[in-house]
């Protein structure tokens, strides 16, 4: 059955419960598999409601990614940047998307990534003595949640920590949703100027950016497109992963239940399980995946015609009660391995094992050491970023 | 079972590794899969299925014995 909704893109959360997907999404999922909904430019694409079809067309090659074919579900006005191309190769399809993803996945290993783990284990305990010794109440997102994946991503890159300021609110900016864009262009062109410029410093300093630079000086890679990557990889290795430890930090304070059996379990499996029921429950990524279809398509009995737009809300699919039970509780022992929140198919998250093992050692310490943790502010008083292009908290006042 | 792996589709995102170390490991030049055991004695079976269903890439077949 299809059904047409008169519902708008974004839809609004319900403000008493701030970490679930908007209700009248999940009253969509209970009612069909496919709806129309409206976004800001007046189209009508397709909505897949349920976990089961998300997944499987996220690893359908006849849905692209890339935003400048015509009927693609664009999520803000977008204008052409001159001169520098997009922002790497998330917007594209394979084979040059897997081209270019291939020249940056070396250090995202898994064995590559577990042996940065005791590097991680130092700044999240510095960061944690740092915090204990300064003012309360402090804010947990700006004294905690933001440095950690920053210094990480700094290092792996090769970007120096010390211009944090500058990339963190430009990114901030490019992907807020209530960024005009002009602000927004204003601040791709920034970062990517900034990353361009570094590119021509870099000589072999055995980071990733180095690398880059490598491939750009033997004609594999244009500079514009390596600075594309570089922007790509600063902005999505710090805000979603600083985003998890935030939000992350207040679901498991508004479930003390749960926060008491990760603070007081010395099982790696069990802080594991936790970090990927976390990814889950909150679905940071909740402007959903976006796809044009290439060719007609049938999807749940319906058939998708070349040319329209396709979003697939990997949060809902993540509440989805055909593939999680009780799917609104959030439960640290629960298996919720085939959760969407990094996306699924080719374009699935390329530093999924970098932000995991950041989270199991934040999730891992930060309780433990600082068991008195609690909220300063009421749950109706905290900023949530409603407009964010990822989900989370502005800020977060904790003392302890 | 006999493991049969494209690693032309494969992009690299560690699932397998993390699944089952001791029979997926990846390229050191670019984190593409590798096979360190085809065929995995049955004590495996249970986490390469496992692997090959929650590939996104969907770069892992299996031939299950009959």
């Amino acid at each position: 059955m299809v059904i047409d909704t008169a519902l708008s893109l974004p839809a609004a959360r319900d403000a008493k419960c701030p970490f679930d997907p908007p209700p009248e999404l999940r009253k969509l999922q209970d009612q069909a598999p496919l709806v129309r909904v409206r976004i800001w430019d007046g189209s009508t694409p397709w909505l897949v409601t349920r976990h089961a079809d998300q997944r499987q067309l996220l690893t359908d090659p006849r849905l692209s990614a890339d935003p400048t074919k015509p009927g693609y579900p664009l999520q803000v006005e977008r204008r052409a940047v001159s001169g520098r191309g997009g922002i790497g190769f998330i917007m594209m399809d394979d084979p040059e998307h897997n081209r270019l993803r291939r020249m940056v996945t070396a250090p995202f290993a898994i064995k590559r990534v577990e042996a940065l783990r005791p590097g991680i284990q130092r700044i999240v305990d510095d960061l944690i003595d740092r915090m204990l010794a300064g003012p309360k109440p402090a804010d947990l997102v700006e004294a905690f949640a933001l440095p950690v994946p920053s210094l990480v991503i700094c290092q792996l890159l090769g970007v120096p920590y010390e211009d944090h300021a500058l990339f963190q609110s430009h990114s901030r900016n490019l992907i807020s949703r209530s960024s005009t864009p002009e602000v927004r262009g204003a601040s791709f062109e920034a970062l990517h100027d900034y990353l361009s410029s570094l590119l021509a410093t870099k000589d072999a300093d055995g980071d990733l950016l180095s690398q880059l630079a490598e491939r750009v000086g033997n004609g594999e890679l244009s500079r514009g497109d390596a600075a594309g990557i570089g922007v790509l990889l600063l902005v999505a290795g710090h805000e979603t992963t600083a985003n998890m430890i935030s939000l992350g930090t207040l679901a498991l304070l508004e479930n003390p239940d749960q926060l008491a059996l990760l603070r007081d379990s010395d099982d790696p499996k069990l802080v594991a399980s936790a970090v990927e029921e976390l990814l889950r429950y909150l679905t940071i990524t909740h402007t959903g995946r976006r796809r044009v279809a290439l060719a007609d398509i049938e999807i749940a009995g319906t058939t998708v015609r070349a040319g329209e737009g396709v979003i697939l809300p990997n949060d809902i699919g993540n509440r989805d009660p055909g593939q999680f039970p009780d799917p609104d509780r959030l439960d640290v022992t629960r298996d919720a391995g085939r959760h969407l929140a990094f996306g699924f198919g080719v374009h699935q998250c390329l530093g999924q094992p970098l932000a995991r093992v950041e989270l199991q050692v934040v999730y891992s310490t930060l309780y433990r050491r600082i068991p008195t943790l609690h909220r300063t502010a009421e749950l109706a008083d905290i900023p949530f970023k409603h407009d964010g292009g990822v989900y989370g908290v502005h800020e977060l006042p904790v003392s302890w | 079972m006999k493991i049969l792996l494209d690693q032309d589709r494969c992009v690299a995102s560690g699932q397998c590794v993390m699944t089952d170390p001791d029979v997926f490991d990846q390229r050191d030049e670019d984190g593409v899969a590798i096979l360190l055991t085809p065929s995995p004695n049955p004590a495996h079976h249970t986490a390469v299925r496992e692997a090959a269903a929650i590939c996104p890439a969907a770069a892992i077949q299996l031939a299950e014995d009959q």
